[in-house]
């Protein structure tokens, strides 16, 4: 599905985000500018090692960052409004109707000493419109029916949470996250604590409800494999930076960053045995970022430009974005990877 | 909410089962252990320390029937529980034939009132200042009020009921400085002024004991607010963008209080015999003046009982806070699927 | 999917010079003071009970300590330097503290009662921590039953307020001294620790280096003393001050009911006889106050430490300070 074929709607639009931690040596860029667009009906993924700022981007967005993070700059847009502008209640009203979370652990994510019913209850409870109450007969059967929707029995409805498995609870909280039907969820590496085979289950109901509803999700991970069964584009970000954005096409055929090729290349293969790559070059020091390319001090085709100039992010063809000096742009508008040139010479 | 297990029930109900029956044997052998029959021993003492017993001998007699001294100790105690089971803990010597029970019965409810009410201001006033700690906008005067209270738990209650029964009572006159209320000038019933004299007269004794504990249950709240903001279902209710007072309550203060109602049922025993030193510097008509007078008149029957009454009442409120205890938190009622 | 291709990596250019590089803050020299034994509740708490100890031992030296049960007739009811009692009689500097009733000096009482509650408290302390040691780690070592029994055990001498068997205790036995009853007492100070020490056995029992020392063949007793005791220690130390103020609040709790040891001065023995004598109402205030603000400043003192030792203990409570 190429993201230049039709004039999809916009439905969340993140610019220049920067999110830093003060430490007592100087603040810590974990989100360090920026920018992405999430389409309607689409599921993007966010990867990255851990501490690439995946999931305090996400946090970001949803504005749950706490001190000592803090959000510098930016601007996200939900909708056409800026989230950031919103004053307390405006924020507290958005949440959940229209941006939801599906949590990194559920295990203790879920109110020890609510049942399962009443999460929900609570959220459909706190957002609906005085005048327009619902009786309790239709809230029950909404839950319900959300619980079916992911696969629950129903006799989870009157359960506490420690008394359901972890993938249940994974369930649970899909579930309650499609409650009010928002126009985005953010799905924060949701599988990443469950075994392969109850990540399977997890990873097709969420597949379903996007398909059902049409919601648009944020999945954020680090397990390429499943990124690849369950995603249409991908962001990858590396020390705060979004380095690429592909299609998933583009980015497991062609990866055009050398830090997504690398990622890529960790993707274990039945079919071929790969030695493991060990990476070259050492890492900065997230307060001091260096000038130029994020990724220079480990980069192996690093250039003397990459040291004094940032890369922009260039659509080097349709579909897939990335933000390296390797791709040039000629004078018909086409990209050029400059390895084939030198190569060539 | 939730049901109670049968192992649980079961465990809890022989361990206060064990602790009453134990006490008792304590109290049995410890009279024994002092050489000599202990009635007459106990005869003599009081005999020592001046008081009147004329019918001595009548008294000798009727114990050693009741609780059959002059047959084996086994055989004693055997009677013995067996009499504890019906609360029958003889007769007061220096008031016989009053039985013990009798006595005891006229001073529980003074000290039964006494302590509900402490034990409940107490838990609510100082985890309500913990859990406001954590907030923004709690006044620093109130903030403040946290580390004193802090200071004060070190202090035993007796010491504050002095400082307390002196300023208050005796140098500035605000208040009463012994009995339950108005003794003599106002019939008891369930009239407002009775009810009225009773507050006046316990306010002391109460706020002797609340001052000591709060700063307890404050810091230990204050704590568990702290534990319970960094958990990972606080974040997500902040996600759901729910109401913050419902928060508050729902998800922070209904949490964090679990522990506290576990670390309270521990403190029950130091809660008792506090209150009973407190009851004795404020001459209050419960078990503590029982104690005292009885201490001073050598009475030991009236000393075992009352200090026997105690400690199963002790015990059985334990168990009354471990029975409600998973109707609060689900998690120690039911099991899991897995 | 297709490979990358192999490339032949460029010479790389050394990396620059951070240029504006954020100076990171000069490291202090590594500051003794800055060992979190140094806190400031621990430190407050140590000098008030090391002055209130130092008083005990170095005070008989210069005040006479048989003031404190002589009666002395001619000067009794004297109020303490400074002020002026309800009749009209002024304290002196031969009694600093005052007199009561009987003519006893105050301050010869202080003297005195203050080391014997200390004494009393910490031997008791010591006893209970002693047995708490060796049932704790029994407990969390063997499991089981002896396990089971230990703590059943612990649970019904917490429930059971020991003031009440004490009282029991103490009016049948009227004759009983310092020392015995410190040991008395501290057959209900063995629980806490026990619990405590059971409850770091266990957590520690399954960390990476006691079980590294079982597969190099330590023996029990050698991991015991060895890898677990040492890092016990600030719990110890903790359980041992928690211990020594719940014996001295049994002790004077006893002895302000009048059954307190025999023959020595306590402060809750004298505050038992202002308050039989009647100083409330006769406002002989320094008779009860005295041992009562002594003692509150030791229950303060020990408190510190306590809050002090907590810290050192539990890191987390480090920051968050006020």
């Amino acid at each position: 599905m190429s993201t230049t074929d039709k004039a999809k709607n916009t439905v969340l639009e993140v610019e220049d985000l920067r999110v830093y931690y003060e430490t007592p040596k100087g603040d810590v860029r974990a989100v360090d500018g920026i920018d992405f667009t999430l389409y309607e009906g689409e599921i993007l993924g966010l990867v990255g090692e851990s501490g690439c700022g995946k999931s305090t981007a996400a946090m970001g967005i949803l504005q749950l960052i706490v001190p000592p993070g803090r959000i510098v700059s930016g601007e996200i847009r939900l909708d056409g409004v800026n989230i950031l502008d919103l004053d307390e209640e405006g924020l507290r009203k958005l949440r959940w109707s229209k941006l939801a979370l599906i949590p990194q652990g559920a295990m203790n994510s879920l109110n020890p000493t609510m049942r399962i019913s009443q999460q929900i209850e609570d959220v459909i409870r706190q957002h609906e419109d005085r005048q327009k109450r619902k009786s309790k007969q239709a809230v029950k059967k909404r839950i319900l029916e959300l619980l079916q929707w992911v696969g629950l029995p129903e006799r989870i409805y009157d359960m506490y949470p420690h008394e359901l498995s972890g993938g249940m609870k994974q369930r649970a909280c899909i579930a309650m996250a499609i409650a009010l039907d928002p126009s985005v969820i953010i799905a924060d590496e949701s599988t990443s604590a469950l075994d392969v085979v109850v990540q399977r289950v997890v990873a097709q109901t969420m597949l379903k409800v996007k398909q059902a509803t049409g919601v648009s999700m944020i999945m954020i991970g680090h397990d390429m494999g499943l990124m690849a069964q369950m995603v249409d584009r991908i962001v990858v970000m590396y020390a705060g930076n979004i380095v690429e954005i592909s299609t998933v096409e583009h980015m497991f055929r062609n990866p055009g960053h050398p830090y997504a090729q690398l990622l890529i290349e960790s993707v274990p293969s039945l079919k071929e045995r790969k030695p493991l790559k060990i990476t070259e070059g050492i890492t900065h020091d997230p307060r001091n970022p260096p000038p130029g390319c994020i990724f220079q001090l480990r980069c192996p085709f690093v250039m003397e430009r990459c040291r004094t100039h940032k890369p922009v992010r260039q659509e080097i063809r349709p579909g897939q974005e990335v933000a390296c000096h390797l791709y040039e742009k000629q004078e018909d508008g086409r990209y050029i990877d400059v390895r084939d040139v030198a190569t060539n010479s | 909410m939730g049901k109670i297990p049968l192992s649980y029930l079961l465990r809890r109900l022989t361990i206060t089962f064990l602790t009453i029956w134990f006490a008792a044997t304590l109290i049995f052998i410890i009279p024994r252990l002092a050489p000599g029959d202990p009635i007459s021993a106990m005869v003599g003492d009081m005999q020592n320390a001046g008081s009147d017993t004329e019918n001595s001998e009548a008294i000798i007699q009727g114990w050693r029937e009741r609780f059959g001294l002059d047959e084996a100790l086994p055989v004693q105690y055997i009677r013995y529980l067996g009499n504890l089971a019906t609360f029958d803990f003889g007769y007061s010597i220096n008031a016989f034939p009053t039985p013990v029970m009798a006595i005891i019965l006229r001073a529980l409810p003074w000290t039964l009132g006494l302590l509900v009410v402490a034990m409940v201001l107490t838990f609510l006033i100082g985890n309500f200042l913990g859990a406001i700690m954590v907030w923004s906008r709690t006044p620093r005067l109130i903030k403040a009020i946290i580390p004193l209270g802090m200071v004060f738990t070190s202090i035993p209650s007796i010491l504050a009921a002095l400082f307390l029964l002196y300023i208050f009572a005796f140098v500035l006159g605000w208040f009463p400085d012994s009995d339950a209320y108005a003794v003599g000038e106002i019939t008891p019933g369930l009239n407002l002024e009775f009810i009225g004299s009773v507050l006046y007269h316990g306010t002391l004794p109460a706020l002797a004991i609340i001052l000591v504990s709060f700063g307890y249950w404050a810091l230990g709240m204050r704590g568990m607010m702290i534990t319970v903001e960094g958990e990972d279902y606080m974040q997500l209710a902040q996600a759901k963008g729910l109401r913050p007072f419902y928060v508050l309550y729902r998800y922070m203060i209904r949490n964090a209080i679990l522990p506290q109602i576990t670390a309270f049922a521990i403190t029950l025993g130091t809660l008792v015999s506090g209150q009973v030193l407190v009851e004795y510097v404020f001459q209050y008509p419960g078990m503590g003046r029982v104690i005292y007078e009885n201490i001073l008149a050598q009475d030991f029957p009236v000393i075992q009982g009352a200090a026997f009454f105690l400690i199963m009442l002790t015990a059985l409120a334990v168990l009354f806070v471990d029975l409600i205890y998973p109707y609060i938190d689900p998690r120690i009622s039911v099991g899991s699927i897995e | 999917m297709a490979t990358v291709p192999q490339i032949a990596p460029n010479p790389v250019p050394p990396a620059p010079e951070p240029v504006e590089a954020v100076q990171p803050k000069k490291m202090g020299r590594f500051n003794v003071w800055d060992t979190p034994w140094f806190n400031t509740r621990l430190l407050v708490g140590v000098g008030i009970i090391t002055v209130i100890l130092f008083m005990g031992v170095i005070g008989p030296i210069f005040w006479d300590t048989d003031l404190a049960s002589e009666r002395n007739l001619e000067a009794r009811r004297l109020p303490p330097v400074g002020f002026t009692s309800i009749r009209g009689v002024e304290g002196t500097w031969d009694h600093p503290l005052g007199t009561n009733n009987f003519g006893h000096d105050m301050l010869a009482i202080a003297l005195v009662g203050a080391p014997n509650t200390f004494i009393l408290g910490f031997v008791a302390a010591s006893i209970g921590m002693l047995v708490g040691i060796i049932l704790g780690f029994t407990s969390g070592f063997m499991g089981g039953l002896v396990d089971d029994i230990i703590r059943l055990a612990a649970d019904i001498t917490l429930t059971i307020p020991a003031l009440m068997v004490l009282i029991v205790l103490n009016s049948v036995f009227d004759r009983i001294d310092l020392l015995t009853m410190a040991v008395i007492i501290s057959a209900f100070a063995w629980p806490r620790p026990t619990r405590q020490i059971r409850a770091q056995v266990l957590s520690m029992r399954e960390s990476g280096y006691v079980r590294m020392a079982r597969l190099s063949g330590a023996s029990n007793i050698d991991i015991m003393f060895k890898e677990m005791l040492p890092n016990l220690i600030p719990y110890l130390f903790a359980s041992f001050i928690s211990g020594a103020t719940g014996a001295i609040l049994a002790a004077v709790g006893l002895e302000t009911l009048g059954l307190g040891p025999q023959g020595a001065i306590t402060l809750g023995g004298t505050i038992y006889d202002a308050y039989t004598n009647l100083a409330l109402s006769g406002n002989l205030w320094w008779w009860w106050g005295v041992p009562t603000i002594l003692l509150s400043i030791m229950f303060v003192g020990l408190l510190l430490i306590n809050l002090g030792l907590d810290e050192i203990a539990n890191p987390r409570l480090r920051r968050g300070k006020k």
